[in-house]
């Protein structure tokens, strides 16, 4: 490639037979009558800027595969590698075989009955990736008119646009074959900005797209001017209890971090707060539901298949309140007695996760309040100690104890008393989720898309605020 | 014709001299095309991960791979370009991505001169065999299900045992047009025990991890039934623990994992990636008091056996003692290659990355605040109302130099004594308020395993203290 500028054209297709002909030969050599292979290649470029200058660029070509076999005796093993030669997958297969013989006995994960599914159809256009300069020039552009919307924002000091091409596949010795292509591009504006006298402040804003020019960096630039700027005039918050607003975002961050009460997995690890009977009980107040839908226009990238084949799906997790489903991976489902939810893995030991929650108020069923604005700082449950806005949450990978179900968290945010709204210096919110999701006042304002689901602004009585007056 | 990478078996090192010439030859067309310096970091990977619960094994992840990352400069820019496609033609299509981005072009017409590397500086001589040295699968679930088992002897009211044990082996080679031409082999080995325990409404999640680097025996001298007591009678203790009362309070940061307070309000400010994105606050102050006199904190990838320690960084270069802070005065940065050229602050062996797929940036490695002369219990006698922090979970650090950690294992101190024990705590902080408020260290200087996650990926590093006081800061809590 003479240009050297970046990759022109998609990455090299994975060659499925080529790699089902090679297993096949290779599984037959280990006495492997059984296998599923997860396999994954990406093209990535991506950019970083420094006040007008380049801070860095970076290119990257990743392939991987996940391959898992039985032995004679049904148990599972798998291997992870990067090198798809005919070295590696015979490597990866001799080291699949080798750990079949410390598989579980009492948990064997079989193919899912949903390999070979239809999959849902998918709105996904495919772009073709942009210049690593045009790149650069984009988000130098974004940078310089972030930079211009206020004098105290002196430096942007986290962002990046990148773009991916990639592809990925399920195969599996009975035959199963699921393939899918995505384009995805990201851009992400954190600024800085600081008063003399007085201590810096940041925030940013995050936009994704099916390719950089779907992006929308004007936006992304006005939203992180707005939230930075509006962290300017700052002060401490006395500790107390609050009513509590979280932004769509603070809210999905906080249910993600506790999403093992709907997973199987941890249920049948016993991290879960949930149990099997926990199913049909209410869990969170009458008016507010919960589901799982990867398959959401709003959710860029979105997976059509999980790790065993399985079709992802839209599916309920608290309705009008109360717990009606687990995720699953086979494994789980086969344990529940239900059908995979398309929410796997792929292991020895299958991981479950959720992919796009949207959370709002259950149809048709009263109780929360509506049009709440807090804005106004007036509502339910807001009294003389005013009202205090959670726009991000940070630390939850230190700050909550998912099995326990607590959680204690820094965060920014807004006080609003007595009619005027000051950003909070330095806090942490603290509570129990269980708590949390009976203690819900309502919704404020129409479910808003973001990278990780949708959720209106959720209201929530009674937290605990700790501040540093 | 393309070649395909030397052919390389399970044992093999990347120190095989056939790739000499293919490097050497990637090296001289990068300057040709006009770069300042080409940098080559290979790497082979062997892992494995293995997961008991309760009495089982429940999960053996082997996984292995290779790949390169490439990066050029071009006066302060650089370009960098990792791919998992070694043979000749992809190597040079990752350069022509990296040349491009600084606009430079590969062709005949040569632009600098390129005179070749120099002989193998090979780190690895006495560790071609550490791998083959690693205790087998069988050994691995064996010593993992002794470890659980023991948590089952000893444990009261223990819903959930887990152990869990990750080996992490890798070949390093690393050559740059300035004359680097250094190859490494690397062991990490990590073990971690955790219980759930519960009792009506009442839970407590604990954990306990070691690390260490390079010392193949390992898991065969893991001390189990010492580490499953010490995890249990944790867990008894916080079982039943009140949440603790939020405010302002004095503290008590125990030794070891206590550490991750210098770690995420100072260390990462003191990174020279920190001072290109101008999100530290003691980029100007070389020389200046930044802590309490009490405060002598160092840097350092030598202790033979830590998490962090590497007989040389991610760049090729031998780690350093890197005095941080003395007696409270800011004396020097952690920097890399490009933190050098882009603020001129010398290189101190701290380019680090995760793998092949990321640049080398500054990163700590061994980091610890240095003992002091008092004895932990001076510290806890001098507060009256206050919080002992017997064991810390994670914390981070944000682009203000705000920073938060969480407390696992709390007790409060009441009149000069350890009372009650509390759980749900978290400290937050800003790292130039902080730092003059440590204001005692005690005489037991311990390190800790751990991983730091930031911009070149997730590594080993180490944190440790003596036990400290830090005379107020805000504990988070209900």
């Amino acid at each position: 490639m003479a240009s050297g500028t970046t990759p022109s054209d998609f990455p090299a297709p994975l060659d499925v037979a080529s790699l089902r002909q090679r297993l096949e030969s290779l599984a037959k050599d280990e006495g492997v009558g059984r296998w599923d292979l997860g396999a994954g290649c990406s093209t990535d470029t991506s950019v970083q800027v420094d006040r007008g200058e380049a801070k860095q660029m970076k290119g990257a070509q990743r392939s991987a595969i996940t391959l898992r076999v039985w032995n004679g005796a049904g148990l599972v093993g798998i291997t992870s590698t990067s090198d798809l030669s005919d070295a590696g997958l015979a490597r990866a297969m001799a080291g699949a075989r080798a750990a079949s013989d410390f598989g579980n006995p009492d948990d064997v994960p079989a193919f899912s009955p949903l390999a070979t599914a239809p999959l849902p159809p998918l709105d996904q256009p495919l772009q073709e990736p942009l210049s690593i300069l045009s790149l650069l020039d984009t988000l130098k552009e974004a940078e310089a008119e972030l930079l211009q919307r206020h004098p105290a924002i002196a430096t942007v000091p986290y962002n990046g646009l990148s773009q991916r091409s990639s592809e990925r596949i399920y195969i599996n010795s009975d035959g199963a074959c699921r393939h899918q292509e995505l384009t995805t591009a990201s851009l992400y504006l954190y600024a800085r900005a600081e008063e003399a006298g007085r201590k810096p402040r940041s925030s940013g804003a995050m936009r994704v797209g099916y390719g950089a020019k779907d992006l929308d960096v004007a936006g992304c630039v006005a939203e992180a001017a707005e939230r930075t700027i509006a962290h300017l005039n700052y002060a401490p918050i006395d500790t107390g209890r609050y009513t509590c607003v979280f932004s769509p975002e603070a809210f999905l961050d906080l249910i993600g971090a506790f999403s093992s009460l709907f997973n199987a997995r941890a249920v049948l690890d016993g991290v879960s707060l949930s149990k099997r009977e926990s199913l049909g009980q209410p869990l969170a107040v009458p008016f507010l539901s919960i589901r799982d839908n990867g398959l959401h226009p709003g959710n860029v990238g979105a997976a059509r298949f999980d790790g065993e084949g399985t079709p992802s799906q839209c599916l309920p997790l608290v309705s009008e309140g109360v717990l009606v489903n687990f995720l699953h991976s086979e494994a789980t489902a086969r344990s529940f007695g239900v059908a995979p939810t398309g929410h796997a893995g792929l292991g020895a030991k299958v991981s479950v996760g959720p992919d796009w929650f949207e959370i709002g108020p259950s149809a048709g069923i009263p109780g929360g309040t509506e049009g709440l604005d807090h804005p106004s700082g007036t509502g339910p449950g807001v009294g003389r100690e005013g009202l205090v806005v959670i726009d991000s949450l940070s630390a939850l990978h230190a700050g909550v104890k998912a099995s326990q179900g607590s959680f204690s968290l820094p965060f920014d945010g807004w006080w609003i008393h007595g009619g005027e709204s000051r950003s909070i210096e330095a806090a942490t919110v603290a509570g129990d989720i269980r708590t949390v999701l009976n203690s819900l006042v309502g919704f404020e304002g129409l479910a808003k898309v973001t990278p990780g689901g949708l959720c209106p602004w959720v209201w929530v009585e009674g937290l605990s605020v700790t501040g540093e007056a | 014709m393309v070649q395909s990478p030397p052919a390389l078996r399970r044992h093999d090192s990347l120190a095989n001299p056939d790739w000499r010439p293919r490097l050497e030859s990637l090296l001289a067309q990068g300057v040709a095309a006009g770069a300042d310096l080409v940098e080559v970091f290979l790497e082979r990977t062997d892992a494995l991960g293995v997961l008991a619960e309760q009495d089982t094994i429940t999960s053996v992840n082997p996984s292995f791979g290779m790949g390169a990352g490439l990066r050029v400069f071009r006066g302060r820019f650089d370009g960098f370009v990792s791919t998992n496609d070694l043979s000749e033609a992809g190597l040079l299509t990752a350069l022509d991505q990296a040349l491009g981005m600084l606009g430079l072009l590969r062709s005949s017409h040569s632009r600098n001169a390129y005179e070749g590397l120099p002989p193998l500086q090979d780190l690895a001589v006495a560790k071609g065999d550490w791998l083959a040295q690693c205790p087998s699968l069988q050994e691995a679930t064996t010593r993992l299900l002794e470890g659980t088992d023991q948590l089952s002897r000893l444990g009261q009211h223990l819903q959930v045992r887990r152990g869990s044990y990750a080996r992490n082996w890798q070949d390093v080679l690393v050559v740059a047009s300035d004359g680097t031409h250094a190859h490494d082999i690397r062991l990490h080995q990590s073990l971690g025990l955790n219980v759930l325990a519960a009792d009506g409404d009442h839970r407590a999640s604990l954990g306990r991890r070691y690390g260490s680097h390079g010392r193949p025996d390992e898991l065969r001298q893991w001390q189990a039934e010492e580490s499953a007591r010490d995890l249990c009678d944790s867990a008894a203790t916080m079982l039943r623990a009140d949440y603790v009362e939020a405010g302002q309070f004095p503290v008590v940061l125990a030794n070891r994992f206590g550490g991750v307070i210098f770690h995420e309000a100072c260390g990462h400010l003191l990174e020279t990636t920190q001072i290109e994105r101008g999100t530290t606050p003691f980029a100007e102050q070389l020389g200046q008091e930044i802590a309490h006199p009490a405060v002598t904190a160092i840097d350092e990838g030598l202790t033979d056996g830590a998490f962090g320690s590497l007989a040389m960084d991610d760049e090729g270069m031998a780690p350093q003692r890197t005095v941080l802070i003395e007696n409270g005065i800011l004396r020097r940065f952690l920097s890399d290659r490009a933190g050098e050229i882009r603020t001129g602050h010398g290189r101190t062996g701290s380019g680090r990355r995760q793998s092949h797929a990321f640049a080398a940036a500054s990163r700590m490695r061994n980091t610890y605040i240095a003992a002091g002369p008092h004895t932990p219990e001076a510290l806890i006698a001098s507060i009256d109302k206050g919080l002992y922090c017997k064991s810390m979970g994670g914390g981070s650090v944000g682009p203000t130099g705000q920073f938060n950690f969480a407390v696992e294992e709390g007790f409060l101190i009441e009149n000069g004594q350890l009372t009650k024990p509390v759980k749900g705590a978290t400290l937050i902080g800003e790292a130039k308020e902080v730092m003059p408020r440590i204001s005692m260290c005690a005489n037991d200087l311990e390190l800790a395993a751990g991983f730091c996650g930031s911009v070149s990926g997730s590594i080993f590093v180490t944190v440790g203290q003596p036990h400290i006081k830090v005379d107020t800061i805000t504990v988070g809590g209900r």
